[in-house]
């Protein structure tokens, strides 16, 4: 086993990236004058040289992104969420996806677990908007280790990536020797018979955790990691649905949009299936600590277990 | 350069008007004006300017067009056309169902495309980041983009150009075609782009203002950008759309809408002419 790693998916992306960029010179890294915040600053500071900072100027970020791309580089373009996947969306619709350049759009401080910053800054629509361009793949790694992998995963892969970063830190689970990413893959984390629990990024953890209490009540239920959210793995998540009779979904992000409803589209044209969907219900967050938010919007370890509860 | 050469690029700009009125026509939709307004700045690009290969049109070492302005799709590729990085005929194909040749630039269907545009504003940024990879790789490849007066209101133009002039990218050479007109009317009733000259001075660019229809202007104007150092480029083009079909000049109806049967006849008898005049001068 590999050591516990407690860290946010954005610091293992900024240490992956620089790590990456040793063996590869096309890896550029752009951001937003958030460097600090994204945890770019680790790559600038390695790489001033390949380090360029668009100022508070999303669009043009990722414009500029999409022109490097066609000269043969692989640049990172990175801010929060909001900005990057939300106030760029159009140029990463028609500058990288249209002409399917090799531009990895980077979104860190997604959705509630921002925290204090509030609503402005808690993305909650990011995954929804990226699903729906042709051609990209959407990353949301759920650990250390998962992040390690995945953007080695979109550095390799040739194409536009939307990789998906947490503020908050989290407790590496990931830690096996034999833990494989696979673009496109899910990864059943613990077996389960009464219900499939399908989660992503920061809720896999707290899933988990909620497997466990779930357990010591007599509800056996599966545990699916869905990192990549597209391509979806729709042939296990409808191995799932077969094998347990029930799915709920869980996400930092609005139900609308996000893996619920990409899972819900999955099975109900393949496998009908009761499913229940966890996320943010359509509401704005607000300020506070992390924890306390999380909590109140029912996206941790409790919240799940009560909604299997409610569900089996 | 030299009278016949000179000579050439008129003819050159002559046949990309009859392009753009053919394509536009065959395929009943599409932007005249603003393309009939930027031919002689594409014949310039396209035949005196440009490092380019039409046998090789993804050679890394050539130079870059961006036409972020678009929607003058049919200027391009009547240039194209005429480089010869696909057949003349190709333009009866413009915007069909089955064509390569799309409503707006696409650069993966399009030989000779070097970026896809089409949403304004979004070809400038692009054509930064393909004038820093060439910093970057230390190439000597030059970058040009197009962009319309009108489309300048979008703020991604400016986010770009104060970019450009940071990251000090004297490959980059911005040409700004005002002609004053957008669809909703004059760029001075509509939201007022102007001063042009004053705004990108301020963001960091070297200016040249010319008459985008003189090639001696043009010609002194693309020589000048060359040898600037330490700062991007803009050439202010002052053109007139839909120039050398008289009922569609400065008429901002002309934006987007094709010629009816008779219109097109009469826009061809017009440009044949002029084609004509200009061979046997």
């Amino acid at each position: 086993m590999r050591e516990i790693i407690n860290k946010a998916t954005r610091d293992s992306f900024g240490e992956t990236v620089t790590k990456l960029a040793e063996a590869n010179p096309d890896i550029l890294v752009l951001d937003a004058d958030l460097a600090e915040a994204t945890k770019t600053v680790i790559f600038k500071n390695k790489y001033p040289e390949r380090f360029f900072n668009a100022g508070i100027a999303e669009a043009n970020m990722i414009g500029v992104a999409a022109g490097l791309a066609t000269c043969g580089k692989v640049p990172f373009a990175a801010s929060f969420a909001m900005f990057s996947a939300g106030r760029a969306f159009e140029q990463v619709r028609n500058s990288v996806g249209y002409p399917h350049l090799n531009v990895k759009v980077v979104g860190t401080h997604a959705s509630i677990s921002v925290g204090e910053d509030g609503a402005t800054h808690q993305c909650n629509e990011d995954i929804a908007l990226m699903r729906t361009i042709p051609g990209m793949v959407v990353l949301n790694p759920a650990d250390h280790y998962e992040t390690e992998a995945a953007v080695k995963a979109a550095a390799e892969y040739a194409g536009p990536v939307y990789l998906r970063l947490g503020r908050l830190a989290v407790e590496s689970f990931n830690n096996s020797e034999d833990y494989k990413f696979e673009l496109g893959k899910g990864i059943t984390l613990r077996e389960g018979k009464d219900i499939a629990i399908i989660a992503t990024g920061l809720m896999v953890a707290e899933a988990l955790k909620a497997a466990e209490a779930l357990a010591a009540q007599g509800i056996d239920a599966r545990v699916i990691n869905i990192h990549t959210i597209k391509p979806l793995d729709e042939e296990l998540i409808i191995k799932a649905a077969k094998e347990t009779g029930r799915i709920i979904t869980v996400e930092e992000h609005n139900i609308i949009g996000g893996l619920g409803e990409a899972v819900a589209g999955v099975l109900s044209e393949k496998c009908p299936t009761p499913l229940k969907r966890v996320g943010v219900r359509d509401v704005y967050g607000h300020s506070g600590p992390a924890k306390d938010l999380l909590h109140e919007f029912g996206l941790d370890a409790e919240g799940i277990e009560k909604a299997v509860k409610e569900f089996v | 350069m030299t009278e016949q050469e000179m000579k050439d690029l008129r003819l050159r700009a002559a046949k990309i008007r009859l392009g753009i009125i053919r394509g536009v026509f065959a395929a009943k939709s599409g932007h005249p004006g603003g393309s009939l307004g930027t031919a002689e700045l594409l014949a310039y690009l396209y035949f005196r300017e440009m490092n380019i290969d039409p046998l090789n049109p993804k050679d890394p070492n050539r130079d870059r067009f961006v036409l972020s302005k678009g929607h003058c799709a049919p200027a391009l590729y009547a240039a194209l056309a005429e480089r010869g990085y696909f057949a003349e005929s190709e333009m009866d194909s413009l915007r069909h169902i089955d064509s390569f040749l799309q409503g707006h630039p696409d650069m993966k269907g399009t030989p000779g495309v070097d970026m896809s545009t089409g949403s304004l504003g979004q070809g400038v940024s692009a054509a930064c980041g393909m004038a820093l990879a060439g910093k970057l790789d230390g190439k000597d490849y030059r970058v040009y983009a197009l962009l319309g007066d009108g489309e300048s209101e979008e703020g991604e133009v400016w986010e770009a150009a104060m970019f450009a002039a940071h990251k000090n990218l004297d490959n980059f050479t911005l040409i700004i075609d005002v002609n004053g007109l957008q669809i909703d009317g004059f760029t001075k009733d509509v939201c007022g782009p102007e001063p042009l000259d004053s705004k990108m001075a301020a963001f960091g660019f070297h200016v040249i203002e010319i008459d985008g229809h003189d090639l001696g202007e043009i010609d002194a104007a693309f020589k000048e950008a060359r040898a600037v150092k330490g700062k991007p480029t803009a050439i202010i083009a002052r053109t007139t759309k839909g120039r050398g079909v008289s009922f569609m000049e400065n008429q901002a109806g002309w934006h987007g809408k094709a010629p009816n049967a008779e219109e097109f006849e009469i826009a061809m008898q017009e440009l044949n002419k002029a084609l004509e005049n200009l061979e046997v001068q």
